[in-house]
């Protein structure tokens, strides 16, 4: 294997806390009842096409993807659909779902339910990309984009590596480390299947040091195995985010993505472990995306684990499943610490974007209060994009979105680093997404004209 | 050492004359002739530049008002609310109509009683944010989130943060219904409405659109949208927009009859005095009861 990569400037190491990293992953059992929302990627949410009373099956789509930046949405249980109703999400919106009381589990004709490893690929480029858009397939790294988009390369581009993140530099989450471990040969596959469907010759497997038995693993199968030729594994620094997109791109093959361009300019695609497998399932076994890994963690979590779920299950399945939620509880956050969103409800169903579901006492989420810049430039060190962010900051408190779009406030990957560093306790990330959300608008806007 | 300060002097005197006679010729031959009415017209005008007129500060509102008043005669249609604009038509020579004062309204009651926090929020204090971000700390999606956006935009300080109602709240002596703050909500629940005969007005204090059974959880005095005010109305006054009523000021009468049927108490009457027959009330209560 290659000695330790990472992206040059700025980044944070947090605690890692990897709980649940030797617990098997565990299947969950179906539940009584799921509620599948439909908007469960990045872009427009997708068409309900099922009404109350009807019968599914798992895998049968109940919402088509609506435009170009959507995904289909499949039923993940098999039963009665009770109604399509609205559900409060996490964030205490209601947003459309629908309800289906589980009978059995009759899966639809045509998907393959076994075990068996799948090698040969048979399917075409456009077939894979295809198959991948209807089976629903979306980043299952938490930011939810539809894969066949990212599939799909511009005519004047050529994809010359597959980079697959298995970085996974958020704190707790040990979803993806459990899948390279678990289906080490599926996953390889699935990378197959991707260097197939972007015609890249070379893949790069993108894995922190702090999974190494991963590594040694995935090292041991490529090297043995001819099938996997030109897949090669690349260790990298445990420092957060190490899985940013930009950030694995320029740590792998030193290449550097341009200020407003995609990663396609720079002749990577870059797809997540969960997504790889995921894809894995849909084109081998034509299995839609019905279930995910969650890792259902927190430092007072009696038992903290790895469950593959079935979409729609509620989180207060999940959390009685590892004993209850703990005494003292005052965050529950879906996702990880650095990246995900705290919630405001505690009952809410898994999505394709949840990978977990950490949980904290009074005593680790302090509350804080934030004081006053102390111009000690820890932000700017921090930042693994280069940027200002105590700038932005101030900029966006105080509404002057022509000079934010100067300072590149756009290329911020919202990682948080400057947050978690900051002395004073300012709330950096929220003020910097605020100044991103109108200064996109205003650049719109300006398009549109 | 007499010599240097003396050339100096000459110097930068001379300089000094030279260049004041080119700046005068400049600015002789560059001269903007510019209608001393609308100087006149601006000292009148509060100077606030808060932009209610919908013109580009107050200089851009006397400018238009002095070319209304040579192009048309009147100068109607335009309207500065925080100015009297008697004083305006004085300058120009004409007389204008009065019209109605109006005040801003936050049409919500989710006060830390009505509508008890559920979760808590750290993070920037930034309405617009926060309602990207989640629905609220009481569960309502439509209630004031209480961080401030429209104070930080109120040029004449009408609006305060009450901190034991962790809402914001209208200074009726202060504002002058420019309609800043109902641009800087970011769920539009602050309204321009008539202020009314003796300041007395009546509307629906909630802009909530969720169902009833809903609304019921999160708020005690969210609007249901029942309709018994809109069968109550002997003006017709009220419409229903969605699962929200919403009363027209231009119909209602002020009388009342639609605070005392709301069950939920959503109605708000404000600056009236208090009143005594409680009895009819209860009678009222008790026929729709029957």
């Amino acid at each position: 294997m290659n000695p330790k990569k990472t992206f040059p400037i700025g980044g944070v190491h947090p605690e890692e806390n990897k709980l649940s990293s030797d617990k098997p992953i565990i299947t969950f059992p179906i539940p009584k009842q799921v509620i599948i929302p439909l908007g469960q990627c990045l872009g427009a949410p997708a068409d309900a096409i099922v009404k109350k009373g009807d019968e599914v099956k798992v895998g049968q789509i109940i919402g088509t993807a609506k435009g170009f930046i959507s995904a289909n949405v499949h039923s993940s249980v098999s039963g009665k659909v009770t109604k399509v109703d609205e559900i409060m999400d996490h964030t205490g919106y209601r947003k459309l779902a629908v309800f289906i009381d589980v009978e059995g589990d009759e899966w639809l004709e045509g998907i393959d339910t076994s075990d068996t490893l799948v090698k040969e690929i048979t399917l075409s480029r456009e077939e894979i990309i295809n198959r991948v858009k209807d089976h629903g397939i979306v980043g299952l790294g938490g930011a939810t984009f539809p894969t066949s988009v990212k599939l799909t390369i511009p005519k004047d581009k050529n994809a010359e590596f597959v980079l697959i993140n298995a970085a996974e530099c958020e704190p707790y989450l040990t979803c993806d480390n459990r899948l390279l471990l678990e289906k080490q040969n599926e996953f390889l596959v699935g990378v197959k299947i991707l260097m197939k469907a972007v015609d890249a010759p070379k893949a790069i497997i993108g894995i922190e040091a702090n999974k190494k038995k991963a590594a040694k693993q995935l090292h041991k199968i490529i090297k043995e195995d001819k099938y996997f030729k030109g897949i090669k594994v690349q260790l990298l620094q445990t420092k957060y985010p190490q899985g940013g997109e930009k950030q694995l791109i320029k740590a792998c093959t030193g290449r550097e993505v341009p200020s407003g361009k995609l990663p396609i300019e720079t002749g990577c695609v870059v797809v997540n472990v969960a997504s790889t497998y995921a894809i894995y399932e849909a084109v081998q076994k034509n299995k839609p995306l019905i279930s995910r890994v969650v890792t259902v963690t927190g430092k007072s979590v009696k038992n903290p684990s790895n469950f593959m779920v079935r979409i729609g299950t509620s989180s207060t399945e999940l959390i009685e499943a590892v004993g209850g939620l703990p005494e003292n509880t005052t965050n529950i956050i879906n996702g990880g610490p650095m990246m995900g969103k705290s919630v405001s409800v505690s009952e809410f169903p898994v999505i394709k974007g949840t990978s977990g579901i950490l949980m904290m006492t009074d005593k680790e989420a302090q509350p804080r209060q934030a004081g006053n810049c102390l111009r000690c430039g820890k932000c700017v060190n921090v930042c693994p994009m280069g940027l200002e962010p105590y700038l932005l900051c101030r900029m966006a408190k105080n509404n002057m979105f022509e000079e934010t779009e100067a300072n590149y406030i756009m290329d911020c990957i919202e990682c948080g680093s400057c947050e978690f560093t900051c002395p004073a306790n300012i709330p950096l990330l929220d003020y910097i997404r605020y100044g991103k959300n109108k200064t996109g608008q205003l650049i719109r806007s300006r398009n549109q004209k | 050492m007499d010599d240097i300060l003396l050339y100096s002097l000459i110097v930068l005197g001379v300089l000094g004359g030279i260049l004041a006679v080119i700046l005068y010729i400049v600015a002789q031959k560059f001269k903007v002739e510019e209608n001393p009415l609308i100087d006149e017209v601006e000292a009148t005008l509060s100077g606030a530049n808060c932009g209610g007129c919908g013109f580009a500060g107050c200089r851009a509102f006397a400018e238009a008002c002095v070319k209304s008043a040579h192009d048309k005669n009147n100068i109607n249609g335009l309207f500065c609310t925080s100015s009297d604009m008697t004083k305006v038509a004085a300058v120009l020579g004409l007389t204008v109509e009065v019209a109605d004062p109006t005040i801003a309204v936050v049409r919500c009651n989710g006060t830390c009683e009505n509508a008890p926090k559920k979760t808590h929020y750290e993070g920037a204090d930034i309405c617009a944010f926060a309602h990207t971000l989640f629905a609220g700390t009481n569960g309502c999606p439509n209630s004031c989130l209480g961080l401030g956006d429209c104070v930080k935009k109120c040029v004449f300080g009408a609006i305060h943060i009450d901190k034991e109602k962790g809402i914001a709240v209208i200074d009726e002596d202060k504002c002058v219904g420019c309609g800043t703050c109902t641009k800087a909500c970011p769920r539009g629940i602050i309204e321009i409405r008539p202020k009314g005969k003796n300041n007395r007005r009546v509307y629906v204090d909630c802009v909530n659109t969720e169902k009833g059974a809903i609304t019921m959880k999160n708020c005690k005095v969210g609007c249901i949208g029942c309709q018994k005010c809109l069968k109550e109305c002997p003006f017709e006054a009220i419409e229903m927009r969605g699962t929200l009523a919403y009363i027209n000021a231009d119909k209602c009468k002020s009388c009342r009859k639609c605070v005392d049927v709301c069950p939920r108490g959503s109605i708000a009457a404000v600056n009236f005095p208090p009143r005594k027959p409680k009895v009819e009330v209860e009678s009222v209560n008790n026929e729709s009861k029957e």
